[in-house]
């Protein structure tokens, strides 16, 4: 018999039924809620008189909707200007209180997006299913967990019989081998990826990402690829168990009590797709080819290497292809030809559940020590994933790093990833940012976004306009390293 | 959930690849707890030439004369004709309730994303997929000729075109009777509670560390 793949386990381990039409009932380890997806599954559930299954898999935390500065935030959910986020808030809480489900509420030193605080309190464990009514979801199969977004109807699904319907997905590994360059981050890794299969070469499948590039990863990096396997299409990501998943895991409140330690490292161990597992796609990259990456368009896939140009349109594949570039061009005022790096930008932002953590700061902090935001930068925001990831990151110094060259330092949430709560682009403002989703509208209206990684971020914001971080001081930076780590 | 077994529509076309559920519905109308009233801002941003916001009243807002919804001929429709990759993005259902709210019963495209399209048959809209060749046609019938309509006959999987030519679509069993019925899928899966039971206490004995807090 063939090998199982990571997620061909993970899908057994959790198969409750298959039916005769295909569809199989798939229990649910983990549920994460938040304040946007989840009102008209509590309502659903009240209008038909059930019950939340089990209890203890929900974990909630608001996060779209909350206010990054600290004179709001001090005010609790009062501090929410907006009248209608601030109901949607006031509502998780109460239907928290309610259905009896945790909630880290506004506050809480453990709040912050829900993507970074699962991980972070070890509630995302390998072997684990995990859901959450969010599509960035697929973040937590870095864990060897079977992780994806769903739907609302979903959400009310989950909580009344702890099960999905679900379909098998069929399987496509990506392999990237080799070292990165310095300078080049696991956010370069997936824009390369997306790049090289586009925003539906996913569909239907769970990727799982390998190589040796990937085992080099902190868990922090791994986060970040699978984070965007949806901006690939794919609904699921995943990453094998090994050492660092393990480490990272260790003493988190919610991972297993000494009791039961031993045992669920070693069932974890069991989490790696076996050596003759077949794929049913496979795609391999070269890490040491992998350029630190700048989307230019309105879609992840319409990306390019720092040192590249803007395309042509009519260079640009079929008839479709072509009018999408040309509509993404005009709407991001770009010309073809144009060089990335003369793409002057008006803000910065340094956050979202792609790259929010610890490890994003740090990189992020390396590059600004000692620097100054250009002039020409309206804002550069620097907004850390959970309130524990702010205080481990004023701990070591980095907010200090931060303020001192210009940026602003804000309190936990999704922010201007999808500019729910007052942080957003103004119409026609370029934007690096660390975030996920380069679509038309999606930080403010008539916003334009620019994808990068974090290091890429803040190299621009010193520039005011896109830079080739290897050539801005990541050398130095690498130096810095360990001043960084005692600041 | 609504019943879908036979509609006859307007189609209006839409001739954009990779159309994502953050211009399908804009955040800002995502702040709503309730599961109704989408409508008015589905495709915000193209639909209007100005910022919409939240309970705005929409009937004086300047709308743009050159997206499709707008124009004349495209009003009332209800079969909506997409590009490649149509729902791309976030998981919010916000973007099927916005559809099904201004009017739309099926959406016929090349591909779909994988969770807008789970999410829209669980709110009553049909999606079907076509190959690009087939949309391609569709595209220039429903363009040249005014008034064009689609038969979609769901309990056959059939489309029938305004000369009479047949198409036949794929769905799948469990998603077809599921429309077929207008049945809730919580109720199914509550018939299988026993089944849910005992699979939760073997899986509580092989890995009793999944049922602890913390503590």
């Amino acid at each position: 018999m063939a090998g199982q793949t990571l997620y061909d386990k993970l899908w057994s381990r959790h198969l409750v039924k298959e039916r005769d039409d295909g569809t199989a009932l798939i229990y649910i380890d983990r549920h994460l809620l938040h304040e946007v997806t989840s009102p008209q599954a509590f309502e659903g559930l009240r209008l038909a008189g059930r019950k939340p299954w089990r209890l203890d898999t929900n974990l909630a935390t608001p996060d779209h909707n909350v206010p990054t500065t600290l004179k709001e935030r001090a005010e609790g959910n009062a501090g929410i200007v907006d009248p209608v986020s601030r109901i949607q808030v006031e509502t998780l809480d109460d239907n928290c209180t309610s259905f009896g489900i945790e909630e880290f509420r506004i506050n809480d030193a453990r709040q912050g997006i829900v993507h970074v605080v699962g991980p972070e309190q070890g509630a995302t464990q390998p072997g684990m299913t995990v859901v959450c009514g969010d599509s960035h979801t697929a973040t937590h199969g870095a864990f060897g967990a079977l992780a994806h977004g769903i739907g609302t109807s979903e959400v009310e699904h989950v909580l009344a019989t702890q099960c999905l319907i679900q379909r098998k997905m069929k399987n496509m590994q990506v392999r990237v081998e080799g070292e990165l360059g310095l300078g080049v981050t696991a956010k370069d890794i997936v824009l390369a990826v997306i790049g090289k299969i586009g925003t539906a070469g996913g569909t239907g499948y769970a990727i799982e990402f390998a190589g040796s590039a990937i085992r080099d990863l902190s868990m922090e990096g791994r986060m970040t690829i699978c984070n965007m396997a949806i901006e690939a299409g794919a609904r699921v990501g995943l990453v094998a168990v090994d050492e660092t998943t393990v480490e990272y895991l260790r003493r988190r409140p919610f991972a297993p009590s000494e009791e039961y330690w031993d045992a669920a490292v070693a069932d974890w161990r069991e989490l790696v797709s076996d050596d003759d597992a077949p794929f049913d796609k496979v795609v391999e990259l070269d890490a040491a080819e992998i350029e630190p990456q700048v989307t230019w368009g309105t879609s992840p896939e319409m990306v390019a290497g720092v040192g590249a140009q803007v395309p042509d349109p009519a260079a640009a594949g079929d008839e479709t292809v072509q009018r999408g570039v040309s509509r993404a061009l005009e709407y991001m005022g770009l010309h073809a030809g144009q060089q990335i790096t003369d793409i002057q930008l008006d803000k910065v932002f340094i956050g979202s559940c792609t790259n929010s953590r610890i490890e994003d700061l740090r990189e992020a902090a390396k590059v600004a020590k000692g620097r100054k935001v250009a002039d020409s930068i309206q804002l550069a925001m620097v907004v850390p994933g959970s309130g524990l990831v702010k205080r481990q990151a004023e701990e070591e110094g980095l907010d200090k790093i931060f303020l001192e060259a210009g940026f602003e330092w804000r309190e936990p949430g999704c922010s201007m990833c999808l500019a729910m709560n007052a942080d957003k682009l103004g119409t026609g403002e370029h934007c690096a940012s660390t975030s996920n989703r380069n679509f038309e509208g999606r930080q403010g209206y008539g916003g334009r976004t620019h994808l990068v990684s974090p290091a890429m971020a803040a190299a621009a914001a010193i520039a005011g306009h896109f830079v080739d971080v290897r050539d801005f001081g990541a050398e130095r930076a690498a130096n810095d390293d360990s001043q960084v780590q005692e600041a | 959930m609504r019943q879908f077994d036979r509609h006859q529509g307007l189609v209006a076309p839409m001739d954009r690849a990779n159309v994502d559920t953050d211009l399908i519905i804009p955040k800002q109308f995502l702040k709503s707890i309730k599961r109704t009233g989408f409508g008015p801002n589905l495709f915000d941003e193209l639909r209007y030439l100005d910022e919409g916001y939240p309970g705005q009243d929409v009937a004086n807002r300047p709308l743009n004369p050159d997206f499709v919804l707008n124009q004349t001929r495209y009003q009332g429709a209800s079969v909506l004709l997409a590009r490649r990759n149509f729902g791309c993005g976030s998981s919010r259902e916000h973007a099927p309730w916005a559809l099904e709210d201004f009017g739309f019963r099926v959406i016929i495209a090349p591909s779909f994303a994988d969770i807008f399209f789970n999410n829209a048959f669980k709110n009553g809209l049909l999606l079907i997929t076509f190959d690009e060749a087939t949309v391609d046609r569709l595209f220039r019938e429903a363009e040249a000729e005014e008034g064009y309509r689609l038969d979609v006959d769901l309990e056959k999987q059939q489309v029938t075109t305004p000369s009479g030519e047949v198409l036949t679509f794929e769905v799948d069993s469990f998603r077809k009777h599921c429309l077929l019925e207008g049945l809730d899928d919580i109720g199914l899966t509550l018939k299988d509670a026993d089944a849910i039971d005992d699979f939760e206490k073997r899986h509580r004995q092989a890995r009793p560390w999944l049922f602890r807090q913390a503590g």
